[in-house]
């Protein structure tokens, strides 16, 4: 308990020792847009082979935090990142670094489905050619539909548009363009929130599967999915005693401990669903 | 059913209910009031107001099918323009002088404006000078056509020593330039943000969001606005006056005066031959025709969009 | 970049790998591309000032500020002089600005405020497209046959009953400025017609809503809320117009009768400084078109101010819309 509070008070967010290899190592000084401090100091480790959940109220930078580590906030000129986010060691925000060659080993499935105007088929394959893929491409699309799941919705109409699917099929589309070039490591933003209950269930099931190849970070603002999928969960809280909203780690933990045993006060209420 | 509304109301009456019932206000509609009849005399203005905008098109479209129509024949299409006294001919040279120096002027002026458009809607689209760009696009959207012909002249004609093809191509090229870049920007900017995060997510470089999604997605935009600048250029006639000038014969080459259909109704318009005067509303015809097909096609391309 | 490729990631089955060389360098020569162009059109723009400018310099220097006040146009003995066509650029496009603006605008609260429905609309509003698609010199001819005849028995009668009114001051014997500033304002309506339109469907639905709500008529909404909303746009819709009517050559050329005299009657001929470059910078020698030069920038300066007040005043509007989102 002593050595709790001591943490909390120095400002460092608490995590209890990682298991399993780190892939990633998110260690965040602050993160700016402009001259909003959005994230403050937070260090998040993502291990391999588990689902990382990042949970919090809305505006505590969980989706900040996820979208620099394939350095997708690169895109908005008014962000700054201070810090360092390590991949297998090597700090991705090094100025040798092009973000672009990061994101093709960190895969992302964005919030809104957002499959291109082109057919199932060049959705999938866009990635693999992309990458310059000279093997059976058709082998591979359909080894990337299978794993998400929708192979049997979408084999007798590959030519047809993404954007015919309902949002459920889309989604998983769009996992399955991600995962078609088998990349390391795959980051989830609220993948399921622009779906009905149905369709967030068979990508829950899928996430389950996909964790056996691959290392998944994963926003959610739906506390029951980061239990039913979360090996690890990162509780993310809001400051507003600076005037602004600035977000930073509360605690980080195995699931089971976050919801049911939790280390900090903030979490606990959280959790409990004593504020949002 | 009156029965227990007379009860009610009786009953009312016997529990000496105090108030007299408040008046209600007659919402009925009053077609004569004042207001109405404004409403209405205003209403008919509007109607005949557009009704009288419409005319001069369905005027013209008759005229050119009743003048034009009846001379519209395949020597026509085919002959060299008449000398003053000479009956028959045609304007084939013009119709061909036409095409090849709208063919021109878009070879010049697509790449380029799809190009500076790239620019203005994706690369950088707050920078000083994509806001200068973008001004002065919609600036030269409204430049008077004519001083695309002077800038020519004084650049290519004075230059070349002679009136060409090539001459007049870049002139209309000048024309059609903001056109194509405005639209082609508007069509790129429509194109959904979460598409273009999906390309950058799977580890696109920019050049590769640009070619490989944001292209072939706003397409049918750029298809659009390609082809309405086409239209606009095939019915421009103002700067081919003195860089294409006119001819005589079919070209030959890029480098010699060219005819074309707009200067050839501008010539024959002002004769006093009847010949000419016909053969002036047959090549009305034509370029009306030419114009349409492509402002349609836009609208077909435009509209494949949803 | 190339010490980074993250090789020892390698997992078997993964085609994750960095873009190749070939990616890198269509990457750059892309963006180079890109900018260039957009560079090309600023350069353009400027070049275009500069050597229309540079080629005026030389009249400019003979000839002065005299040469925007004098009404002589004298090949022969050297004498320049654009004051008539100033005046009649100036006065035929008001005159189309007038007409082209009261039907533009009327027609846009047409298309917008409910008067139609569904495909009766999208008829009226191709109609008016079209409108703008017909070529100008098809217009001009259009203009010499069928409006000019139609309008001359109408005219004279005017001249004969009211020619003491300066307006109907001459007899319309052929071209003149009425027909050319009645087919100018044709050509401009769709102009207008489609910035008010914009500039309409701007205000947004809940004005009109409060509107109607209060208890307006139609009339009374659209005159008293919807037409101040959006005046910005529609001040902006009328500029622009005028500036297009401005630069309008070839059916001015056909129908004003390139006559150099200042008039205030609208059946006498007159010219424009469009119609007078058209009609004389084909036969020119170096003298005059010297003289055209400076014309041309005269033009030039003319049509850049009204479309940089016109352009200037739709920022006004949309931005007005946008703040109060």
């Amino acid at each position: 308990m002593n050595a709790t509070a001591e943490m909390t008070a120095a400002g460092a967010a608490s995590a209890s020792a990682p298991t399993g290899a780190i892939v990633m190592n998110c260690q965040i000084d602050k993160v700016f847009y402009g001259d909003f401090l959005a994230v403050r100091a937070s260090t998040v480790p993502i291990e391999k082979n588990k689902i990382t959940g990042f949970i919090g109220p809305s505006g505590c930078g969980k989706s900040t935090v996820l979208r620099s580590l394939n350095r997708m906030n690169d895109l908005i000129p008014i962000f700054r990142f201070e810090g360092k986010v390590t991949y297998h060691g090597q700090d991705i925000y090094d100025r040798k670094v092009d973000p672009v060659v990061v994101r093709r080993y960190i895969g992302m499935v964005f919030q809104q489905p957002n499959p291109f105007a082109m057919s199932i088929y060049d959705n999938v394959a866009f990635g693999l050619r992309l990458n310059g893929f000279k093997g059976n491409l058709d082998e591979r699309v359909e080894k990337a539909l299978k794993g998400a799941a929708c192979w049997n919705e979408v084999k007798d109409k590959l030519k047809n548009s993404g954007l015919s699917l309902s949002g459920g099929q889309q989604q998983r589309l769009c996992i399955a363009r991600a995962i078609a070039t088998e990349p390391d490591v795959l980051l989830m933003d609220e993948p399921c929130s622009a779906l009905d209950p149905i369709a967030t269930r068979r990508v829950e099931e899928l996430m389950l599967e996909l964790k056996e190849k691959y290392t998944i970070a994963l926003v959610t603002h739906n506390m029951q999915q980061a239990t039913r999928v979360a090996d690890t969960t990162a509780f993310f809280g809001v400051d507003i005693s600076q005037g602004s909203r600035t977000g930073y780690l509360v605690e980080m933990g195995p699931t089971r401990q976050i919801f049911e045993d939790p280390q900090e006060k903030l979490t606990g209420e959280y959790v409990r669903g004593e504020f949002s | 059913m009156s029965e227990p509304n007379l009860t009610a109301t009786a009953e009312l009456i016997a529990l000496g209910v105090p108030e007299a019932p408040r008046r209600l206000p007659n919402l009925n509609r009053a077609p004569f009031e004042i207001r109405a009849l404004k409403s209405g005399f205003l209403t008919a203005l509007t109607w005949i107001a557009a009704l009288l905008a419409s005319v001069p098109l369905f005027s013209v479209i008759y005229r050119l099918a009743i003048e034009g129509g009846s001379r519209l024949d395949w020597e026509a299409l085919t002959a060299l323009p008449p000398s003053a006294f000479e009956q028959g001919g045609g304007f084939g040279n013009a119709i061909v002088g036409t095409l090849v120096m709208v063919g021109l002027a878009t070879l010049i002026s697509v790449p380029i404006g799809i190009f500076a458009a790239i620019y203005l809607a994706i690369l950088d689209p707050d920078s000083r000078l994509a806001h200068s760009v973008r001004f002065l696009s919609k600036a030269l959207t409204g430049f008077p056509s004519i001083l695309a012909g002077v800038f020519v002249y004084a650049v290519l004609v004075v230059t070349m020593k002679t009136y060409s093809a090539l001459a007049g191509g870049v002139a209309l090229a000048v024309l059609m330039l903001p056109t194509v870049v405005l639209a082609a920007e508007q069509a790129m900017m429509m194109v959904p943000k979460k598409m273009k995060d999906a390309a950058f997510g799977i580890g696109c470089t920019r050049a590769q969001v640009i070619w490989k999604v944001v292209l072939p997605t706003g397409a049918p935009g750029i298809l659009t606005g390609v082809m309405l600048a086409i239209a606009g250029a095939a019915g421009n006639s103002a700067p081919l006056l003195f860089t294409a000038l006119f001819s005589g014969y079919y070209l030959t080459s890029l480098t010699e005066p060219t005819a074309s259909l707009a200067i050839l109704i501008f010539n024959f318009s002002g004769m006093p031959y009847d010949n000419q005067i016909e053969l002036a509303w047959a090549a009305s015809l034509v370029l009306v025709m030419v114009v349409l097909v492509f402002n349609i096609l836009a609208r077909i391309i435009g509209r494949q969009k949803h | 970049m190339a010490s980074h490729h993250f090789d020892h990631v390698d997992r078997s089955g993964s085609v994750s790998g960095p873009p190749s060389a070939g990616d890198y360098i269509f990457d750059r020569g892309f963006r180079g591309v890109a900018w260039l162009s957009a560079v090309f059109i600023l350069a353009l723009v400027v070049y275009i000032v500069i050597e229309i400018g540079g080629k005026a310099l030389p009249a400019f220097s003979e000839y002065g500020f005299g040469f925007l006040t004098s009404t002589t146009w004298n090949v022969q003995t050297g004498q320049f002089g654009i004051l008539p066509e100033i005046w009649g650029t100036l006065y035929s496009s008001l005159l189309a600005l007038i007409i082209g603006g009261v039907f533009g605008v009327a027609i846009a609260i047409f298309l917008t405020q409910d008067f139609l429905h569904g495909h009766l609309a999208a008829v009226f509003r191709t109609i008016i497209e079209l409108l703008a698609a017909i070529p100008s010199v098809v217009y001009g001819l259009w203009g010499i046959y069928v409006l000019i005849p139609l309008l001359r028995p109408v005219a004279n009668w005017l001249h004969g009953e009211f020619g003491f009114v300066p307006f109907f001051g001459t007899s319309l014997s052929g071209p003149g400025l009425g027909p050319a500033a009645l087919v100018l304002a044709i050509m401009i309506l769709p102009t207008v017609a489609s910035i008010s339109v914009d500039a309409l469907h701007q205000v947004p639905y809940k004005v009109k809503e409060a509107a109607y709500g209060m208890g307006t008529t139609r009339w009374e909404a659209i005159l008293k809320v919807m037409l101040p909303t959006a005046g910005s746009g529609i001040l902006a819709a009328l500029v622009l117009g005028f500036g297009r009517a401005l630069g309008e050559t070839m059916a001015l050329a056909m129908l004003i009768g390139n006559s150099n005299q200042i008039s205030l009657s609208l059946f006498s001929p007159a010219n424009t400084l469009a119609a007078l470059l058209a009609s004389s910078f084909p036969e020119a020698g170096p003298v005059e078109v010297r003289a055209l030069m400076y014309a041309a920038l005269v033009l030039l300066a003319i049509t850049l101010i009204v479309n940089a007040i016109g352009l200037a005043v739709m920022k006004f509007a949309t931005r007005k819309f946008e703040a109060e989102r």
